[in-house]
């Protein structure tokens, strides 16, 4: 398929393959070895590009996205960001003051996404950097770094974007056509299926052009659509459902939130995204669509077993709705890492206390079970009495081991997450995220 | 410019993408790709290998699972044979070779091997493998120094205590490229070139001279790249000798993790006497070390984990047993610290189990049983600490006298090897960051906020290191230098000292522009090359500067004198001054470029070889007895963390360090090192785990399910400082090396959070190696 894309400034025109990664593409083809390979899975962030769409710049892994996805993009790699004179972006000078590099093999892609938060202002240097590991400097020196480019001018850099937009009724007719074709939305998932699996891919419906399943229409309730990324999920419920936003700030990194989106979250079923037990907690409806073909469910009902979900042949996720008050949910994800790690437990709690009385619950977990699972028996327990931390979890949860944890530990931590929920509704204080030095 | 906090002299290439790692550079046309097929099951004879579907692949040109003889891998005993024959020892072993068009297709390909096998009993933890005998040597090493004595008091417990990944950022990667004749040039991401260069030489059946390994840098190597690259390298030169086409090899990262050693997890048994003020009588550890399938470099690093066993700490009577037990695991192998870290967070766990025992202050206890001070008169005090914040100088380098005094060798105590500590600053150093980080102001502090706080508890601890500086293996102390002075007074810099991102390049150009007294835009550093400098060691230890910093400074003040002996002589004068690119002798001054001109035209020779040895040390390994060290390298850390006893997460909150690097070479690049090492070092005891399953099948071989620290794991608050007094000994530039000593600075978060949760109760923690979230809650439930 032909695509057109700028490419540090430069048009590119070229026939791209299904399966061919940006990261390969630059360091095969182009012979722009800057942009490295450390992990090719999306974790190391050594890859790091910044992709310019009409949202404006977006640091992506190189390593999970298909050329296919840039047509009408513009992609800036470390080789193009100095100015044209030469002189070095204010970020890469900062690098070079400031001791930021040692080995050097992950800078490329740190430069890339400080360039982009430098583009776009943000300041929040430890998220935006939660997805570039260094295995050298401690992070010290990166900090010191970005801090010190903070505001220092940088006009030469300012891409523009032109892409053409796709329907989601033409996505419907496609997609109930060959209903055996694999939908790409952010390609953090099927792009492991490539990099890791080896596998090829022979009917591919990218989603990113679709512009209007990546909407999001706020009133009494909310409505989500499929295409919405995390990054701007998350921008959304800042406001309206902060414990979640917090939890979707610890949702794998920016170069992935950038990417993925919440329908394929929901719809790829895995038991430990992060998404779906907080939407259940909120009480979620699921929009399904085959065709001209609507339906929709809560979204406890999507998940019948592991990796299996209520979806027929040619549907698709079309949207997710939540309600816009929910002042009680708290969701709590527990990892070994803070930062860029999938959960070992993710407790969501969404408890209505009224005279004292629990009147209503709704608890879900992640990394539980083989699906995203509602707590329905301690919801039981604590309606109709106060709110206390004792539920029978064993109830509802028969958890496994694995890598990330034990089944005890599992177990353990879903009830010591409930104990944590009556302390924070207390108003103590529960998260050592919060506690200063 | 020694002394002087320049950048790393790649820096500007690293941050414009255009530093080039082996994978960058460009590879001529008709260059092959390979990868390794890998065995599936951890241990058992091969029946049957079916390749035909990996010969059929698209883009497959060979496969080779046969070779004869099988070259070897193994940096010590012949134990590694390139390719499995007729039995695999670990999952991730390398069974055949794929050679094909591309990177790409040999991966697809190497998937597809047919393998049967008859499974063999694994042996994958250490109780099995005591069980089962199975071990490298005939029986655990031991070292006894004096009689354990009665003691009014003791503390008994083990440790379970983790491994780590390497996790370099750049995986393993070698090129071959044939040459005329039958030679081979090798690129390797490698710390020891001339290892490459010899495994190579053997697996092609050619002499050394046919060799030549060429390394510019590494994307980081930490240990894992001293003996790990070795079956790449020669992979590439088998099937590049085989086609008679370029090879490259590089794993993916799982593969990476699948195949290669790691740290060395260990399992730490201790029974320690001590009196009533805290005081260690003697001490019996017991290390249970989990090899893996080879031999690899175990044994020198089970033995630095008993060289440091003793810490900061005089152990009047001490019994050190070390078992270095085979398993059916990757092999276990050199990481930054070299078993040291392993060692002394044995002994810094007793000192933690002895005050909790005693209702003390660890910190006391620790300063109780510190060796005696530096025997020599009252040291100059101690200049104000450098500031990592926010800018750099060279105050501790620069001004500082060369003469350091005199250690009493007739005061010092001895290690448990009959070393004498004749350097230990350990008493001021740790009473400078005691005070400059209000230790006991904060945890006064810290009892009152836990008191308050049902659900976080917060803990602090300051432990200190003191860490041997020299390979245990006395010969491996050599380096050499090649220096060229061109006719327009450039100078090129060669050594044998490999860049990994230490800095250890720019750091000898430092030292070979100070010598000439000039800039070291003047010195062009050079890729390590066997074929400049030869029979090289690693570069490990930390030894990278002391080593090859030495051998520059030989090599360039054999060419300064002969460039002084020429203008001596044609200004009839003795007095030839080198300095800011100036040389200046009775009247005259010229540029430094005017010199070389002139010495050229002279014909003086303006290329010099230089090379050093370090003195002073001798070691009898089996005995345990004698002076392995040239010096000892020192600092002290603390760190607070505060942990949620709800689910186990933590965080750390503050650190202070202060270490000692003697007269920095350069203290920005020191303090790279002692931020990374201390992050790293706390790394391994908290969020990196290695998870391997029942069928020795390593569950964590990706950053998805490895967790180095990431960006906001780092100490909220972080207060790094240097030491700043010279070394005693005559090192270069009275420098103090600094890659691997704050590694073990990490162990103060591991401490910290030990002391949060002993809050929580009246018993002590008995926290196990990594204190990952689940383990802080296990141990919160034990107290």
């Amino acid at each position: 398929m032909e695509i057109a894309f700028h490419l540090n400034g430069t048009p590119v025109r070229l026939d791209a393959p299904p399966t061919r990664t940006l990261l390969d593409w630059l360091r095969e083809d182009r012979g722009l070895c800057g942009t490295k390979e450390g992990c090719n899975e999306g974790d190391c962030g050594a890859c790091t590009v910044m992709v310019t769409d009409e949202g404006g710049a977006k640091a992506l892994n190189a390593c999970l996205l298909f050329l296919l996805q840039l047509d009408g993009k513009a992609v800036r790699t470390v080789e193009g960001i100095a100015a044209p004179d030469g002189t070095p972006h204010p970020v890469q000078q900062a690098m070079v003051d400031h001791h930021g590099s040692q080995c050097g093999f992950c800078t490329p892609g740190f430069v890339m996404s400080m360039a982009v938060a430098h583009c776009t202002g943000r300041t929040d240097h430890d998220d935006v950097l939660a997805g570039n590991l260094c295995r050298c400097t401690g992070y010290a020196p990166i900090i010191r770094a970005a801090q010190a480019a903070e505001g220092a001018p940088a006009p030469w850099l300012a891409d523009s974007a032109k892409t053409h937009p796709v329907s989601v009724d033409d996505l419907a007719a496609a997609y109930a056509a060959r209903p055996d074709a694999t939908l790409i939305a952010g390609a953090t998932d099927v792009g492991l299926w490539v990099t890791k699996d080896l596998r090829d891919l022979p009917d591919p419906i990218f989603l990113n052009r679709v512009t209007d399943l990546a909407r999001i229409e706020m009133g009494e309730s909310i409505r989500i659509g499929a295409g919405v990324t995390i990054a701007a999920l998350r921008d959304a419920m800042r406001d309206v459902h902060p414990s979640f936003a917090e939890m979707l700030r610890r949702y794998a990194s920016v170069q992935i939130r950038n990417a993925a989106t919440i329908g394929g979250n929901i719809a790829n079923g895995s038991p430990i995204g992060d998404g779906p037990p907080a939407l259940i907690a909120l009480g979620a409806t699921l929009h399904l669509r085959q065709g001209n073909a609507r339906r929709e469910m809560p979204l406890e009902d999507f998940f019948l077993d592991y990796r299996k979900q209520d979806r027929r042949p040619g549907e698709f996720v079309e949207a997710v709705t939540i309600p816009r008050h929910a002042p009680a949910l708290r969701c709590y994800k527990i990892s070994k890492r803070f930062d860029q790690d999938i959960s070992a437990v993710c407790g969501c709690f969404n408890v209505t206390v009224e005279g004292g009385i629990v009147t209503a619950a709704r608890i879900a977990f992640g990394g539980m079970a083989g699906i995203p699972k509602r707590a329905t028996n301690v919801e039981n327990a604590l309606i109709g009495k106060p709110l206390t931390a004792d539920a029978p979890f064993e109830a509802d949860f028969t958890p496994l081991s694995d890598m990330r944890a034990s089944a005890d530990y599992r177990l353990t931590v879903a009830r010591n997450l409930l104990r944590r929920y009556v302390h924070d509704l207390a108003g103590d204080p529960v998260s050592v995220l919060e506690v200063q030095p | 410019m020694m002394g002087k906090a320049l950048p790393h002299d790649a820096a500007p290439l690293h941050v414009s993408g255009a530093a080039r790692y082996v994978d960058d550079i460009p590879v001529p046309a008709g260059t092959l790709h390979l990868a390794f097929g890998l065995s599936t099951v951890a241990h058992g004879d091969i029946l049957s290998m079916d390749l035909s579907a990996v010969r059929d692949a698209p883009g497959v040109v060979a496969v080779i699972d046969d070779l004869d003889p099988m070259p070897d891998c193994s940096p010590s005993i012949g134990d590694e044979p390139l390719l499995a024959v007729g039995r695999v020892h670990y999952v991730g072993q390398p069974l055949f070779i794929v050679v094909a068009e591309s990177h790409l297709a040999a991966r697809k390909a190497a998937r597809l091997g047919r393998v049967e096998y008859a499974e063999l009993p694994a042996i994958l933890t250490v109780d099995q493998a005591m069980a089962a005998n199975s071990r490298f040597e005939n029986g655990p090493v031991i070292w006894q120094k004096g009689e354990i004595p009665p003691a009014p008091h003791t503390v008994s417990g083990s440790m379970e205590v983790g491994g780590q990944e390497h996790f370099y950022l750049e995986g393993q990667i070698a090129l071959a490229l044939p040459q005329e004749g039958g030679d081979m040039v090798i690129h390797s991401s490698t710390q020891h070139p001339t290892e490459i260069q010899h495994k190579v030489a053997h697996a092609l059946h050619v002499p050394m001279n046919a060799v030549r390994v060429e390394v510019r840098r590494m994307g980081g190597g930490f240990g894992g790249k001293e003996s790990q690259g070795n079956a790449l390298a020669i992979a590439c030169a088998v099937a590049a000798r085989a086609t008679g086409r370029p090879c490259k090899m590089r794993y993916d990262r799982d593969d990476d993790m699948v195949i290669t050693g790691k740290r060395h997890d260990l399992r730490i048994e201790y029974r320690a006497g001590f009196d009533d003020d805290g005081r260690i009588t003697g001490v019996e550890f017991r290390h249970l070390f989990r090899c893996g399938w080879s031999q690899d470099l175990s044994l020198p690093v089970a033995d630095r984990a008993m060289l440091h066993a003793d810490n900061a700490y005089f152990l009047p009577a001490v019994r050190i047993e070390s078992h270095r037990l085979r398993t059916n695991t990757q092999s276990a192998t050199a990481y930054r610290g070299f078993g040291g870290p392993q060692g002394v967070i044995g002994i810094e766990r007793v000192m933690d189990h002895i005050a909790h025992t005693l209702g003390m202050d660890p910190l006391e206890v620790r300063r109780r049983n510190f060796y005696r001070a530096m025997g020599h008169a009252p040291a100059p005090a101690p200049q104000h600490p450098q500031a990592s914040t926010p800018e750099l100088t060279s105050q501790a380098a620069e001004g500082v006298p060369h003469s350091a005094p005199k250690p009493d060798p007739g005061t010092a105590q001895t290690t448990p090897y009959h070393m004498p500590v004749e350097d230990f600053i350990g008493h001021e150093l740790v009473a400078k960051l005691a005070e400059t980080s209000d230790y006991q102001e904060r945890r006064k502090a810290i009892a009152e906020w836990n008191a308050k706080n049902p659900i976080l508890k917060r803990g602090i601890a300051l432990t200190p290191v003191k860490f041997g500086i020299s390979f245990t293996l006395t010969w491996l102390n050599q380096a050499g230098a090649l220096v060229h002075v061109y006719q327009d007074g450039s100078v090129h810099l060669n050594h044998g000292g490999t860049e990994m991102g230490q800095g250890l390049f720019q750091k000898v150009a430092q030292v070979a522009a100070g010598v000439f007294g000039i800039d070291t835009a003047q010195v062009k550093i050079t890729a390590t090359d066997t074929g400049k400098v030869p029979n090289t060691s690693a570069t490990a230890a930390s030894s990278g500067s002391d080593l090859n910093g030495m051998a520059v400074k030989a090599a360039c003040e054999t060419l300064r004198d002969r460039m002084a002996a020429f203008l001596g002589e044609r200004h009839q004068t003795t007095g030839v001054a080198f300095k800011d690119g100036r040389v200046t002798v009775g009247g005259a001054d010229y540029s430094f470029a005017e010199v070389a001109a002139l010495a050229y035209q002279a014909r003086v020779s303006l290329s010099a070889t230089g090379f050093y040895a370090t003195p002073k040390i001798t070691w009898d390994r089996l005995r345990g007895q004698g002076r392995p060290f040239f010096y000892f390298a020192y600092g002290a850390a603390v760190t607070e963390v505060v942990i949620d006893t709800l689910t186990g997460e933590n965080r750390i909150l503050r650190t202070d360090i202060l270490h000692d690097t003697g007269s920095s070479l350069n203290p920005a690049l020191d303090i790279g090192q002692i931020e990374g090492g201390y992050v790293q070092g706390a790394g391994w005891l908290t969020t990196e785990e290695l998870v391997w399953d029942d069928k020795g099948r390593l569950r964590t071989h990706a950053p998805s399910t490895y967790k180095i620290p990431a960006c906001s794991d780092r100490p909220r608050d972080f207060r790094v400082a240097l030491w700043g007094r010279p070394n005693p000994e005559d090192s270069i530039g009275r420098s103090k090396a600094v890659g691997e000593p704050p590694f073990m600075l990490g162990i103060s978060a591991f401490m910290a959070i030990s002391d949060a949760i002993a809050s929580c109760g009246a018993r002590y923690p008995a926290l196990g190696a990594p204190a990952t979230p689940e383990r802080i809650l296990k141990a919160l439930r034990h107290v």
